[in-house]
């Protein structure tokens, strides 16, 4: 069976141990995942959070098992319902993939296929998951669409995805989550590409259906904003791997990991100090050549020898707090 | 200089990865070397006619057989060679050069000369290229010169479109505005800028071209509007094998092979080198 | 919509006088070009003047191409040595056979060639790939009179299943003439002995034809279908938890087959160049086997009429592949 360390079994519904992906590229081999590790459980809505090309969409890309050549999965576990992922074959996967977990990306324009109807593309789904006849799908599909406060559903449905709007079009994507039962849905970004008036209205409502259907919800974003008003807990991640996780109160009011604190405190509202602002220095990895032991040491100011040379561990903090910095090995490392 | 070697050492990675363009490269060599060491490796003249001998099937003696007139089919098809290689280059040469300037000037001024250009072209190729050449071959009299020049009138019209196409995509480009701003005149920036920048498809074409340039003047000689005998053109070959099949089938079989290797060698290639290219692209 | 489709056909008569105009010009690329084409070279003193008062041969370079471009509006395309008829009157009876073959071609092709396209993207870099793409390559390579010449060698003089050419067999003779297409006049009268013959004849020349015109469409399919499995709404389909065959050959391939439709316009216009060898080599009576003889009995005034007659072809099927376009792809609105 799954070695779980922490939490009872039959709460967590999904636990990332250790997951690498790399992809071979003419250039060099690109260490996009070194050693995640996550965990969400029932009915709650987890965030991950990190900037642009630190590995957000990769993640949820490899817990899917989507990850195309030239990148391949390399080593870890995603145990989705102490079954692991990695284990499975494309047959066994795709059963698991809509119906255990589904995935809504960023841009919802060319998520939809330009050529089918949202109708077709919608019943497809439905009837993909559940043995039902086409009228039957529709009637479920139109019930889908009223939970995400779509108007006109069923016209919706003979319509083409160019025709409709891009708050209009994620809600739809929203909607076939929805319809599919899943127990985990993994958001990449959902709002990023909609309009600032329009993104607000879409987080609620994701959460407010999410919740209302029991389904759990991984938040990927880049913006603090969206993670804080709608996530319970929050994982941050930078060049590849988690640097610290907890709920999103303590982060936000205690974060450990230098990152993080460097995070919060380019955010005004959620930063306390009255002193200017202090943008982080210097530049985000290149994942073809990291840098060796924690991947953060060269623009770390509490950089210790030690953080050269080895990957720091993942050490639990207070209740569910994790983080991975050599700091919090006092009696080892202090200097 | 390094970008140079950096994209040599990309398209290596690239041919490495494709045997069908390694194949490519290696029949176009193998064919080239035939041509130029062509008195050395065919064991008789093409054009000794020996009557004893006619109509022998492959031996020893005569690796492909004889023809009607007692020739060496071997030593004619090596000799072929030569003629379908000149055509080829010729041509192309002569249609890449006037076809790119044209193209380029099209591009670049823009206006009434490329709307002229352009139509022109556009007229050009509404004809399907063999009816074309056929017509423009049958006005000058079936010859090997004469195919030539036929095929030169027609073939520039492919280059100046697509040259033209990558100009207009280079023209609003920020470093060709960039050059201007600083004063640049309008030849230095044709030469030492667009051109070099169209290189990519300009390479791809030209070895796209030559294959199509020996299917369409072997197609020509075949119908008696190009080479005439006793040349020993491929084209001209199968087409004297043609009343001698079943039975003497080698006459027809193997001039046509040659054709078949030698246009296979430049379609491969020149597919493996736009590959590369697209990719880059993307 | 209904503008732009004006706008394309308006431009159906500008090109074809840009045509004739062209076609004009290679007649005359050197002093007695014309004369040959016209006449051929064994012309008698009688004929020379006869032309040269009916074509103007004596007058300046515009009045001729004036009276050229007056007889071709005209229909007068001028009179086949060989046939003694005019040659629009040719250009008709042969006509129907030409169709027929390029017809057939073209459905071979479309559907073998995003066949193969559709099988090289999907295993890409994979052994199929190399194979379909080998195919194609090979295909476009072969000289077409060769590959029709050793296709009869094979099939009819060593194996004797296919005959070797002709449009039907002698005995059983053409079917009552509706359309002028074999196949189609024998199947709207019911005449199956004429229907099977007609198809074993026409299988030989149509797969010669189709085989050296793979490669445009294959490669087309290939990069286009390689283009669309890379969007995101393909990686969508696969996060649903769709299999292999749903998400290539109905999601992937719609979209796909779009930009393909432009490329079957221009493989038709290379399907009629084509046609010119494999009648020559199969005696199929089309206008291609037409121009090659008369070219054989340096007859010209035929070939000029074939070219003309095939430009015309060409540049209407463009112009309708234009129209259609973006009646496929619902994204677009004029």
């Amino acid at each position: 069976m799954s070695c779980l360390d922490s939490g009872s079994k039959t709460e967590k519904l999904l636990e990332v141990r250790d997951l690498s992906t790399y992809f071979f590229t003419f250039q060099g081999v690109v260490k996009a995942l070194e050693g995640v590790d996550l965990g969400i459980d029932r009915n709650e809505v987890v965030g991950l959070i990190g900037e642009t090309g630190c590995g957000k969409s990769v993640t949820g890309l490899s817990i899917m098992g989507l990850i195309q050549p030239p990148g391949r999965i390399i080593g870890g576990k995603v145990i989705f319902k102490e079954q692991n992922l990695l284990d499975l074959k494309e047959k066994e996967l795709q059963r698991i993939r809509g119906k255990g977990i589904s995935m809504i990306f960023q841009k919802p324009m060319s998520s939809l296929n330009p050529v089918f109807t949202i109708g077709k593309q919608f019943l497809d789904v439905i009837r993909l998951h559940r043995k039902v006849k086409v009228n039957e799908a529709r009637k479920i599909a139109v019930t889908s669409l009223r939970k995400v406060v779509l108007p006109d559903p069923e016209e919706t449905l003979d319509r083409y995805p160019h025709e409709l709007s891009g708050g209009m079009q994620q809600r739809v994507m929203i909607a076939m989550a929805l319809a599919c039962g899943s127990d985990l849905l993994i958001a990449d970004e959902p709002t990023t590409a909609l309009d600032v008036s329009v993104q607000l209205q879409v987080l609620k409502l994701l959460r407010r259906v999410m919740k209302d259907a029991g389904m759990s919800i991984l938040l990927i974003s880049h913006d603090m904003g969206v993670i804080g008003s709608s996530c319970e807990r929050v994982n941050v991640m930078y060049a590849g791997s988690v640097v610290e996780s907890g709920s999103v109160r303590a982060i936000i009011d205690r974060p450990l990991h230098p990152y993080s604190k460097g995070l919060m405190e380019v955010i005004p509202s959620f930063s306390e100090s009255t002193k200017r602002l202090q943008p982080l220095k210097g530049e985000v990895p290149n994942l073809l050549h990291p840098p060796q032991g924690c991947r953060f040491h060269p623009r770390c100011p509490f950089a210790m020898s030690v953080c050269k040379e080895k990957v720091p561990p993942r050490v639990e903090i207070e209740d569910r707090h994790y983080v991975s910095c050599f700091i919090f090995h006092e009696n080892q490392y202090r200097s | 200089m390094k970008k140079v070697k950096e994209r040599l050492r990309y398209v290596g990675y690239v041919i490495k990865r494709s045997p069908l363009s390694i194949i490519g490269v290696f029949l176009i060599i193998l064919i080239i070397c035939i041509a130029i060491f062509a008195p050395l490796i065919a064991p008789y003249s093409p054009y000794k006619i020996d009557m004893s001998n006619t109509l022998r099937p492959p031996s020893a003696k005569h690796w492909l057989g004889t023809d009607s007139l007692g020739r060496d089919v071997f030593s004619r098809v090596v000799y072929g060679s030569r003629i379908s290689l000149k055509i080829a280059f010729v041509v192309v040469s002569i249609a890449a050069t006037s076809g790119t300037l044209l193209g380029v000037i099209s591009g670049y001024y823009g206006g009434m000369i490329d709307m002229i250009i352009m139509r022109i072209v556009d007229v050009f190729l509404a004809i399907p290229t063999f009816i074309l050449a056929m017509v423009a071959a049958a006005s000058l009299g079936p010859s090997i010169t004469n195919v030539m020049l036929a095929l030169s009138i027609i073939w520039w019209t492919w280059y100046a479109r697509i040259v033209r196409g990558e100009v207009l995509k280079l023209k609003s480009m920020y470093f060709i505005l960039a050059q201007k701003s600083l004063g640049a005149k309008s030849f230095r920036i044709i030469l030492h800028h667009l051109i070099p920048n169209c290189m990519g498809p300009i390479i791809v074409q030209t070895t796209l071209q030559l294959g199509f340039a020996i299917l369409t003047s072997a197609g020509l000689s075949f119908l008696g509007l190009g080479a005439q005998p006793p040349a020993p053109s491929w084209g001209l070959m199968v087409s004297d094998g043609r009343q001698y099949l079943p039975g003497y089938w080698w006459m027809a079989t193997f001039p046509g092979t040659a054709i078949f290797l030698l246009v296979m060698g430049f379609l491969l290639l020149g597919d493996t080198i736009r590959d590369v290219l697209e990719r880059e692209v993307t | 919509m209904r503008i732009y489709i004006i706008k394309r056909l308006a431009w159906f008569p500008i090109v074809l006088m840009g045509v004739v105009t062209i076609v004009f010009f290679l007649t005359h690329l050197v002093p007695g070009s014309a004369i040959r084409i016209l006449l051929g070279p064994h012309a008698t003193e009688a004929m020379l003047q006869h032309a040269t008062k009916e074509y103007g041969l004596d007058k300046p370079l515009v009045y001729q191409y004036g009276i050229y471009l007056w007889k071709v509006l005209h229909g007068d395309l001028g009179r086949s040595i060989i046939t003694g008829r005019t040659v629009i009157a040719d250009l008709a009876i042969y006509l129907p056979a030409t169709i027929e073959l390029v017809i057939t071609s073209l459905i071979i092709i479309t559907v073998v060639g995003i066949t193969l396209g559709v099988v090289a993207a999907v295993y890409k870099n994979g052994m199929l790939d190399f194979l379909a793409r080998g195919v194609a390559v090979g295909g476009v390579s072969m000289p077409q009179f060769w590959l029709g010449l050793m296709v009869v060698l094979l099939f009819f003089y060593w194996l004797g299943i296919l005959p070797a050419g002709g449009k039907i067999d002698p005995n059983i003779g053409a079917p009552h003439h509706i359309t002028g297409l074999y196949t189609l006049d024998s199947l709207l009268t019911g005449n199956w002995a004429a229907f099977k013959s007609t198809l074993l004849h026409l299988i030989l020349p149509a797969i010669t034809l189709s085989l050296t015109n793979l490669s445009t469409t294959t490669r087309m399919t290939r990069s286009s279908m390689l283009r669309t499995l890379r969007e995101d709404y393909i990686t969508m389909a696969r996060a649903y938890g769709f299999g292999g065959f749903r998400v290539n050959f109905i999601y992937a391939l719609k979209n796909a087959l779009i930009p393909v439709a432009s490329v079957l316009g221009l493989t038709t216009g290379y399907l009629f160049g084509g046609a010119f060898l494999i009648e020559t080599v199969f005696d199929w009576p089309g206008i291609g086997l037409y121009a090659t003889r008369s070219i054989l009995n340096v007859d010209y005034a035929p070939v000029v009429g074939v070219a003309l007659l095939t430009s015309f072809i060409y540049v209407a099927i463009n112009i309708v592949t234009d129209i259609i376009y973006p009646l496929i792809d619902p994204r677009i609105k004029y």
